[in-house]
């Protein structure tokens, strides 16, 4: 008998819970996983890399001109709001993921071993956020070479940032709750196409609100998008540098709106995702 | 500790399908169970009480003397489990996927790497550690699999229906694998649809269907309860058919059968073969058929049941 498979001699000293720390290092595994997936996948590194940049360029070049006058300004008020629609778009990768896993039996796997029964959640999540954290910097160094300029400072740009990524947090349990939900990854994707899509473009990223048709106007100033994407704005181009018809006054108030949103999604899709998952599994 | 593995009235329902209707099971320390059924007889449901995947409605599993439910985590840390689809992460390679398990069981990164090497080595997929699994065979994929369920050397091990799906050869090469693992000490507890899978590695074999226990003994014991094998007799001309039958009654002592153009009885001893066809012969009987088959589980479950297996589709706790 060879030694790789053999037994354990005697059932070894059995640990009656997992600590925290265990926890937590299980969570980070799991995560380097999910960073690991990418590397064997370039088209998904593509996905959140090429595709948000070709956002930026098609929106500066093609419709810049035409709304906001010149392709620099439109940069201006629009890179901070197309950072936030491709954030939303990365979180369907948590459920993409999720689902691939149930599907393949993988989710088994991890529930069969002795580690924390939050860590493969936990572990999906923090992954999510470096891959938010590495679009943000690719499409805050692509709008800096195009011309866009911060005109705050650096800890309103941290600030912008740390709020997308609290916003990224909470909504990533949208993401999974389709993930669970869905039959296979497709839909996930699917899902991400034919719901996040109106949601996002139903905002002011793209164009001011007050160009728009009265009836929507409410609607668009009531979309979490808009009210993330004016904080950011705020927080990254500052107040003085800011066109009047993105109506942004100060960081502040959308700021906070931001945090209570991403709190409200948090509460109602947290408990809806976990037990959804509890009665799939 | 006698029984590595213990089960004592699980009860599973989902709506209004009962998956496993009052099942008890014991599996003796290092050795092997069969548990035998068709799909949907609940065998996965099982296998996934035990692994602590499901909770029983009513009843109580343990592994290893900890419950399933109570002790869950203190179980976990003795079972490894191979499912019925190869649960390994197809955008990782071989080895990583065989690291990322050691890592979550906490040990330390060059160990770990050692580790994955050493299963690689084994399962003979060294030549494909550092290509993603989603480029492997299917017999590959079973086989990192198998070994991904022993990084942590488990001394209970769940095999859920191991071999669906395989060629002949891969199969072939599981049940070595399975030996080996035996041979070493491990607890095995085996799903299979196959009669002659569950007499190749089984010690014992419990018979489930429609989620109940109907049989339960060593391969022999059931063999002997079922009739092993099946003679068939086809003569030539019809008209001798009741002459096939008194003969063939006669030797197998058992009550042979007219089935359309032939005659068909349970043996339980292959050595009557040559005694039919010298009889046959003496009586001036030409036959144009004349075989005797294994049992198959449709037999078994003729035997046991009294009607035979029926193609159901899966009904397990696994949506589709």
């Amino acid at each position: 008998m060879t030694t790789a498979t053999a037994a354990r001699p005697a059932p070894a000293e059995v640990n009656p819970r997992v600590s925290i720390g265990e926890g937590i290092r299980q969570t980070l595994t799991l995560a380097w996983r999910t960073i690991v997936q990418v590397r064997h996948n370039p088209w998904e590194l593509g996905d959140f890399s090429i595709q948000p940049i070709m956002f930026v360029l098609l929106f500066t070049y093609v419709f810049g001109g035409a709304i906001a006058g010149s392709t620099s300004e439109y940069l201006t008020f629009a890179l901070p709001g197309i950072i936030v629609m491709n954030m939303l778009f990365i979180t369907m990768y948590v459920g993409t993921g999720l689902n691939i896993d149930l599907t393949k039996g993988v989710f088994d796997r991890l529930r069969s071993l002795p580690i924390a029964r939050w860590a493969p959640m936990a572990g999906r999540i923090i992954a999510d956020q470096v891959k938010q954290a590495w679009s943000i910097f690719l499409l805050l160094a692509i709008g800096m070479i195009l011309g866009f300029r911060i005109g705050t400072d650096v800890w309103s740009l941290l600030a912008a940032v740390g709020l997308m990524l609290v916003f990224a947090l909470a909504f990533s349990w949208v993401s999974v709750l389709v993930g669970v939900v869905a039959k296979d990854p497709e839909k996930v994707q699917l899902f991400g196409f034919t719901a996040l899509f109106p949601v996002t473009f139903v905002s002011n990223v793209f164009a001011p609100t007050n160009t728009m048709p009265g009836w929507l106007q409410p609607i668009v100033e009531a979309n979490p998008v808009t009210i993330l994407s004016n904080a950011c704005r705020a927080l990254m181009v500052g107040d003085d540098t800011i066109g009047t018809e993105w109506h942004v006054a100060s960081a502040t108030t959308p700021a906070v709106q931001s945090l209570i949103w991403a709190a409200a999604i948090a509460a109602v899709f947290a408990p809806l995702s976990v037990w959804a998952l509890r009665r799939r599994v | 500790m006698d029984h590595a593995i213990q089960a004592e009235g699980l009860v599973k329902r989902f709506g209004e399908t009962t998956a496993l209707d009052g099942v008890s099971l014991a599996v003796r320390t290092g050795t092997v169970l069969g548990l035998l059924g068709p799909n949907g007889a609940g065998k996965t449901t099982a296998v996934r009480i035990f692994a602590t995947l499901l909770r029983p409605d009513e009843g109580h599993a343990s592994v290893g003397g900890y419950d399933v439910v109570r002790q869950s985590h203190q179980a976990r840390q003795l079972i490894g489990l191979t499912g019925q689809y190869a649960a390994v992460d197809e955008m990782l390679t071989g080895a990583e996927n065989l690291l990322l398990i050691g890592r979550l069981l906490g040990v330390p990164k060059a160990a770990a790497k050692q580790r994955a090497r050493e299963l690689l080595t084994e399962f003979d997929l060294t030549d494909a550690a550092d290509r993603a699994a989603k480029t492997y065979s299917g017999g590959m994929r079973r086989r990192l699999d198998l070994a991904a369920s022993l990084v942590g050397r488990p001394s209970i091990l769940f095999l859920d229906e191991p071999t669906t799906g395989l060629d002949p050869r891969a199969r072939a090469e599981l049940w070595g694998l399975t030996r080996n693992l035996v041979a070493s000490g491990v607890t095995v507890l085996l799903t299979t649809q196959y009669l002659d899978e569950a007499d190749a590695l089984a010690d014992e074999i419990t018979v489930i269907d429609h989620g109940r226990v109907i049989a339960a003994g060593t391969p022999d014991e059931l063999k002997a309860k079922t009739g092993s094998q099946t003679l068939v007799v086809r003569p030539e001309d019809d008209t001798k058919l009741p002459v096939v039958l008194s003969v063939v009654a006669d030797l197998t002592k058992t009550t042979a059968e007219v089935d359309g153009p032939r005659v068909t009885a349970q043996v339980a001893d292959p050595a009557v073969l040559p005694a039919v066809v010298r009889r046959l012969d003496d009586a001036g009987v030409l036959v144009t058929e004349l075989t005797l088959r294994g049992a198959s589980l449709n037999e078994v479950f003729l035997s046991l049941t009294g009607r035979p297996v029926e193609d159901e589709t899966e009904t397990e706790g696994r949506p589709a």
